[in-house]
């Protein structure tokens, strides 16, 4: 263990380097930290998350909802989240670096990939949870199989659904943390360049990721709360009471 | 070596660049021509020719899983009991866990740096933290589950609530609770890939020290999944042969 003292002088420099810039510890009148500096690498890694979570959403969300809907593919849906979560990021960041070369762009492909699993899963799941009566009802007055699907299942799977996107989310924004290993500048940059921003940087860097992750599942949280129908809350309520 | 420098190189040289603690052989593979030369997508004889070097971070990495894994479960079981019962320590208790869930491996490693430095300890400490909440949420919904038939049948034998608890409760809560500690052991191997960031080794360290290498990261990522799913049956045949009261439920 390290002495108190010196962990909380590690704390105070981390947050001398979020606020002020400074110069580099490699010299030349290069000045890294304050709060712009590191807005452009945290910049960076919020785009490649949401074009990364947008294209899972995309490619994910309409799967899960017509197996969903059809009741066909539960080994596949519930195999293929099982799946995801075995596979290393690190090594699917590498390997589609390796396959496909650099760039904003790939690296979002190998994030949106990695998001896949949960949403997809998730949205399989959440469409089977629904109360078949209420389907049953909806295609009593005359519903379309799409209007069944967006009209009725989608508003009360959303709520499962949105976990999914959390958990989705979540992931892809700490392995787009990696993508600078294979040269986009995220805030992996600061974390891992400690001959260039030193400790203070190191620890910044972290601080900034961490606190931007739980901003992220607190936005997420808020959304799924407002997309949970009214009934919804209120069949809990009742149920736990 | 400055960071920008080290970038400079991951692409265009990166199979000599070695990873810091490595020897520099670890590194280096020197064939110019043939699948190696070439980095082709795999190349069978080169990974049977160099399987050695994955034997040592394998069983380093199967060593931070055990660890976080089991350190992981002890907490979050305690935990799932005593709040079990004091139910006022259950919003609390989801809350903190899911917050420790939400903080990337990466930052969560350099920021216990300044406090418990380069090793394994600061590697186990967020993975065992991230298991928490898998386990906790799933032994709750266990215990939540259990019938109230069973719980009235002991209490009508004369059990005590400690009684009841373990030999009635835990028992019929167990397929919860190994389900929740299966998404957590999978998941597990799969984060302590970035353990070597803490200073810890485990198989990120040779995927890590050549990372444009393709047979070295299909190496990797296939021996990770393979621990992944061993252990996971493991679990589930250890379940079987420990838990034999489940193949008594109705089926």
């Amino acid at each position: 263990m390290i002495p108190l003292a010196s962990v909380i002088d590690s704390f105070v420099g981390a947050f001398d380097f979020i606020l002020h810039s400074r110069d580099a510890v490699t010299g030349g009148h290069v000045q890294v930290g304050g709060i712009p500096y590191i807005w452009t690498f945290a910049r960076t890694q919020l785009e490649v998350s949401a074009v990364a979570l947008g294209g899972a959403l995309a490619v994910g969300m309409p799967i899960g909802l017509v197996l969903g809907h059809i009741g066909k593919g539960e080994y596949f849906a519930v195999g293929f989240g099982n799946a995801g979560r075995a596979v290393p990021e690190i090594a699917v960041v590498f390997l589609l670096a390796a396959l496909i070369g650099i760039g904003l762009g790939n690296v979002a492909l190998a994030l949106g990939i990695l998001g896949l699993p949960p949403i997809l899963t998730n949205t399989f799941v959440a469409m089977r949870q629904v109360d078949p009566t209420a389907v049953q009802a909806a295609e009593g007055v005359g519903m379309r199989p799409w209007e069944v699907i967006v009209r009725v299942e989608l508003p009360l799977a959303a709520p499962t659904i949105m976990a999914g996107v959390r958990t989705a989310a979540i992931n892809i924004f700490a392995t787009a943390t990696i993508a600078s290993f294979v040269g986009l500048s995220t805030l992996g940059d600061l974390v891992t360049g400690r001959n260039v921003y030193g400790d203070d940087g190191v620890l910044a860097g972290a601080i900034v990721i961490a606190v931007l992750a739980g901003l992220i599942e607190l936005a997420l949280a808020g959304v799924q709360r407002l997309l949970t129908p009214r009934g919804l809350k209120l069949q809990r309520a009742t149920r736990s009471a | 070596m400055t960071v920008v420098a080290a970038k400079g190189l991951l692409f265009a040289d990166a199979a000599n660049r070695c990873a810091p603690g490595l020897p520099a052989s670890f590194c280096q593979h020197h064939e110019t021509t043939g699948c190696v030369g070439g980095n082709g997508l795999f190349c069978p004889g080169w990974a049977v020719d160099n399987f050695d070097r994955y034997v040592g971070p394998f069983f380093r990495h199967l060593e931070i899983v055990a660890i976080s894994v089991v350190a992981g479960f002890a907490v979050a079981l305690a935990l799932a009991l005593f709040s079990h019962r004091h139910r006022v320590l259950i919003p609390p208790l989801l809350g903190a866990t899911g917050v420790l869930y939400t903080i990337p491996s990466i930052a969560f490693f350099f920021l216990l740096l300044p406090i418990t430095g380069f090793g394994l300890v600061t590697a186990v400490i967020p993975l065992s933290a991230y298991t928490l909440q898998i386990i906790y949420r799933n032994t709750l919904a266990g215990l939540a589950n259990v019938p109230a038939d069973a719980k009235d049948a002991g209490r009508g034998m004369g059990m005590s609530d400690r009684q009841l608890l373990w030999r009635v409760e835990l028992p019929l809560a167990t397929p919860e609770v190994v389900a929740g500690l299966r998404i957590a052991i999978v998941s597990t191997v799969a984060i302590a890939t970035l353990a070597f960031l803490a200073g810890a080794g485990g198989l990120g360290a040779p995927l890590y020290a050549q990372p444009d290498f393709k047979t070295n990261i299909i190496m990797v990522g296939a021996l990770t999944i393979a621990m992944a799913l061993t252990l996971d049956l493991i679990v589930v045949l250890s379940r079987r042969f420990l838990m034999p009261w489940q193949r008594a439920r109705p089926r």
